[in-house]
């Protein structure tokens, strides 16, 4: 075979006089970098710098070093640039890789800073007042009648017109991921987790395994192109439905799921045979139209008994629009899903370049929303990336009900975002069917993991509501006067209706 | 973890349809519904208390494009019969009941379908059988464009189509599982081809069996396409047997005619399309 040009981007280095050549490197790494003869013996171009062998190695003498080959200068080529092409000269393939975006586009987040009382209102002190962070996914009614209950007190007034909601004790849900992609116990991990928590977690669209049937309250069922695994009775288990039209990693494109990752397990929940790829059409193609997507959502309605279902959609340029044609087909929430949201797999080219940052869509959609007067007609969630409760906050107060979590996830389940999921070998047993790789996540432990994180970032949102002077999540919601912006231009600011930080 | 429920939120409905509760007749395990008028939810919605309360033969007559006949329903044994025009997703989500159409259907007749059967004798529309994976769908006449896409098989569910008339675009693209057929026998308009074109484009699993001939320019570039043999005819046949006995033709004469069998090359169409980084 012809000599790649690509060199390794990694160095693996072992400190040989501290190693115990003990063999658990070989073990760890899900690549196989390493050979063992006395001593392991890395091979560096297999290196994902997913630092597996690095945290489990008893003495700690494993570095993973950047390569730090020296290019020739050159802004306008940058050494990943030359990579590329070299790759695809050798293969003639659409690069394939895995996350979210990662490049370094502007991100607004981190340009926007939440307000806080002092003196002439007053804060509040979360340990000692209640804060609330409980909110409603769906439909509220446009206005609620009462009448006396005959104790001197008020009752709603008949069917008042509030549809069914998805309550959630915390405005963070865990994103869709699905079994295929990730593991058996990565998705029991988040089940037990959403349960405990409650809230709600997401299949994705690999269907429901029968292991989280008792988690199903807390589950929300997707239905994607593919239609995978999808029955009339899990369409009756799911607390909710999610018609999946586009992702933030790959607005536009479809899914596909290698046959590698689809063993026995994953063919049964997902309905496919085992070995052949799963392919999910670009498109539903039941589809076309506005009123296309209305008749999904009613059909899933009369399907499951009037579950809510929602609708996901990739953020992209017109999405104000779109979103309002989804809620006026009918869809009880509006996933938004930024350019920065991760996948199991994408065309590389997609991930990086198509899409928009999700602050601006959940400000535009918002604000459209309510010009129409049908903000109360859908919940909208956010998503791709929201990376610390300070993000999720930003984005409620730019107008989301709630965030979802999709590679804060993983990253609390040990994933260190080598962005090689597309590989199925992930050592930290997330992204793989590898039976000795998967092991590696104890749903307990998982489930334990997650709860912890998102109990964290709740005790953090109630600090910021808190510092913020109001006691509940839904005060925050919208209130883009609470946020401001530095260093963003005028035109952003415009955008996002939020005033730069000294107006 | 869900509040109170109400019901759903007001739809607008559609003109000349009303959300009234429909006329009902029932006879032992025989119930006649007049849907004449009645809007979609009402009906299913009475569709389904029949079949919970013990009806096994539900007869709905002056259907008149109401959707959602059947969606969801997943209940063996049960007999619907519609007595018009069946309207978008009948039979959607569908596992185990049949349902016999006496008339056309519109679009996505056994949408995302689990099991069961529906036999239509009239043309049916657009997108039917979209990612069906088991049970039948039996059509007299004429289907519309994007049928079959997407359908797949898994271990013994094995969903199977049948057309007696002829198809437009893309008939089976994305085609994963299960048996797609077209007969071109009844069809409306004899200058049209028997198929449009895009037949199996991007097929990885099952077959689709056309009576006659196709020119390789209607078909995707992921297919193979040859004349059926006697392997191939033997699994063919019973599938034909129970549509001549659904609409009361002869076996014989359907099977008269050479068939062409279009399948995949590869159950990996796209394997080596990508190159990962
Ligand atoms: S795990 Fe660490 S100590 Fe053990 S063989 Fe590998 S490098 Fe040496
Ligand atoms: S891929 Fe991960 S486990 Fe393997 S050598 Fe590199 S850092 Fe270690
Ligand atoms: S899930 Fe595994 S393979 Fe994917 S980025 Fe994280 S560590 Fe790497």
């Amino acid at each position: 075979m012809q000599q790649t040009f690509v060199q390794p981007e990694f160095r693996v280095k072992i400190d040989y006089d501290k190693c115990h050549k003990c063999g658990r490197c070989v073990q760890q790494c899900g690549w196989g970098v390493y050979d063992f003869t006395e001593r392991p013996i890395p091979h560096d171009e297999k290196c994902r710098a997913c630092h597996r062998c690095v945290t489990y190695c008893p003495a700690h003498c494993i570095t993973i070093e950047k390569n730090t080959l020296a290019f020739r200068d050159n802004d306008n080529w940058s050494a990943d640039a030359r990579k590329a092409v070299w790759t695809q000269a050798d293969s003639g393939g659409v690069l394939l890789t895995s996350m979210g975006n990662p490049k370094p586009y502007e991100r607004i987040f981190d340009k926007l800073v939440l307000d806080a009382c002092q003196v002439t209102n007053p804060s509040i002190d979360p340990l000692r007042e209640p804060m609330e962070l409980r909110t409603y996914l769906g439909r509220k009614a446009d206005s609620v009648a009462v009448e006396p209950d005959g104790t001197g007190g008020f009752r709603l007034a008949g069917d008042s017109g509030v549809a069914r909601n998805i309550e959630l004790a915390v405005p963070i849900v865990f994103a869709p991921m699905s079994y295929g992609s990730v593991s058996l116990n990565v998705h029991r991990s988040i089940a037990m987790a959403a349960e405990r928590l409650g809230v709600t977690m997401n299949t994705g669209e690999g269907g429901m395994h029968e292991d989280l049937y008792p988690y199903q309250d807390h589950i929300i069922l997707q239905v994607a192109s593919g239609r995978f695994g999808l029955s009339p009775e899990v369409l009756k288990r799911a607390a909710a439905l999610e018609i999946k039209i586009g992702q933030g990693a790959k607005p536009g494109i479809g899914g596909h799921l290698p046959g590698e990752k689809i063993d026995r397990d994953v063919s049964a929940t997902r309905m496919v045979p085992q070995g052949s790829d799963a392919i999910s059409p670009a498109p539903h193609h039941d589809i076309y139209s506005i009123e296309d997507l209305r008749q999904l959502i009613y059909a899933l309605k009369e399907a499951s008994g009037y579950r809510p279902v929602g609708v996901k959609i990739a953020a992209v340029h017109n999405v104000a629009a779109i979103a309002s044609g989804i809620v006026r087909a009918g869809a009880d929430y509006i996933y938004l899903d930024g350019f920065r949201g991760g996948t199991g797999a994408t065309p590389q080219v997609v991930r990086d370049h198509i899409g928009i940052p999700v602050e601006i869509a959940i400000a535009v959609v918002d604000q459209r929303l309510r010009d129409e007067g049908i903000r109360n007609h859908a919940s909208i969630i956010a998503a791709g990336s929201i990376r610390s409760s300070a993000d999720a906050a930003k984005a409620i107060a730019l107008g989301a009900d709630a965030v979802a979590i999709g590679t804060a996830t993983l990253l609390a389940l040990g994933c260190h975002l080598c962005q090689s999921c597309h590989t199925g070998n992930c050592s930290w047993g997330i992204t793989t069917q590898r039976p000795e790789l998967t092991r590696r996540i104890d749903p307990e432990w998982g489930a334990e993991r997650l709860t912890n994180l998102v109990n964290a970032w709740s005790h953090e949102l109630q600090e910021i509501l808190g510092a913020l002077g109001v006691n509940a999540v839904e005060s925050l919601r919208g209130s883009r006067e609470r946020l401001r912006a530095i260093g963003l231009d005028e035109q952003t600011c415009r955008i996002l209706g939020v005033k730069p930080a000294g107006l | 973890m869900m509040t109170a429920a109400t019901s759903a939120p007001p739809l607008g409905v559609i003109e000349g349809y009303r959300q009234v509760t429909p006329v009902v007749e029932r006879d032992g395990a025989t119930a006649e519904v007049d849907a004449t008028g009645v809007y979609f939810q009402q009906l299913n919605e009475t569709v389904r208390r029949l079949v919970a309360e013990g009806a096994t033969t539900v007869r709905i007559a002056g259907v008149n494009g109401q959707r959602y006949l059947g969606a969801g329903l997943a209940a063996p044994g049960v007999r619907i019969e519609v007595h018009g025009t069946a309207g978008n997703d009948t039979a959607m989500f569908m596992d185990g009941a049949e349902i016999e159409i006496f008339g056309n259907a519109q679009d996505g007749v056994g949408n995302t379908m689990s099991g069961g059967r529906v036999i239509v004798h009239g043309d049916a529309g657009d997108v039917l059988g979209y990612g069906m994976r088991g049970g039948r769908v039996f059509v007299r006449g004429d289907v519309g464009y994007r049928v079959g896409i997407h359908m797949k098989a898994y271990e013994k569910h094995v969903p199977v189509l049948v057309c007696g008339g002829k198809a437009r675009d893309f008939f089976g693209e994305y085609m994963a599982g299960g048996m797609l057929v077209l007969l071109g026998m009844t069809g409306r308009d004899a200058a049209q081809p028997i198929a449009g074109s895009f037949l199996g484009a991007g097929m990885h699993g099952g077959a689709i069996f056309v009576r006659g001939t196709v020119e390789p320019w209607q078909c995707g570039a992921e297919v193979g396409i040859s004349e059926a043999g006697e392997e191939h005819r033997a699994a063919l046949r019973p599938v034909i047997e129970e549509y001549a006995a659904a609409m009361d033709m002869d076996t014989a004469e359907i099977l008269a005619a050479p068939f062409t069998r279009i399948a995949p090359m590869s159950h990996r169409p796209y394997a080596k399309l990508y190159a990962p980084m």
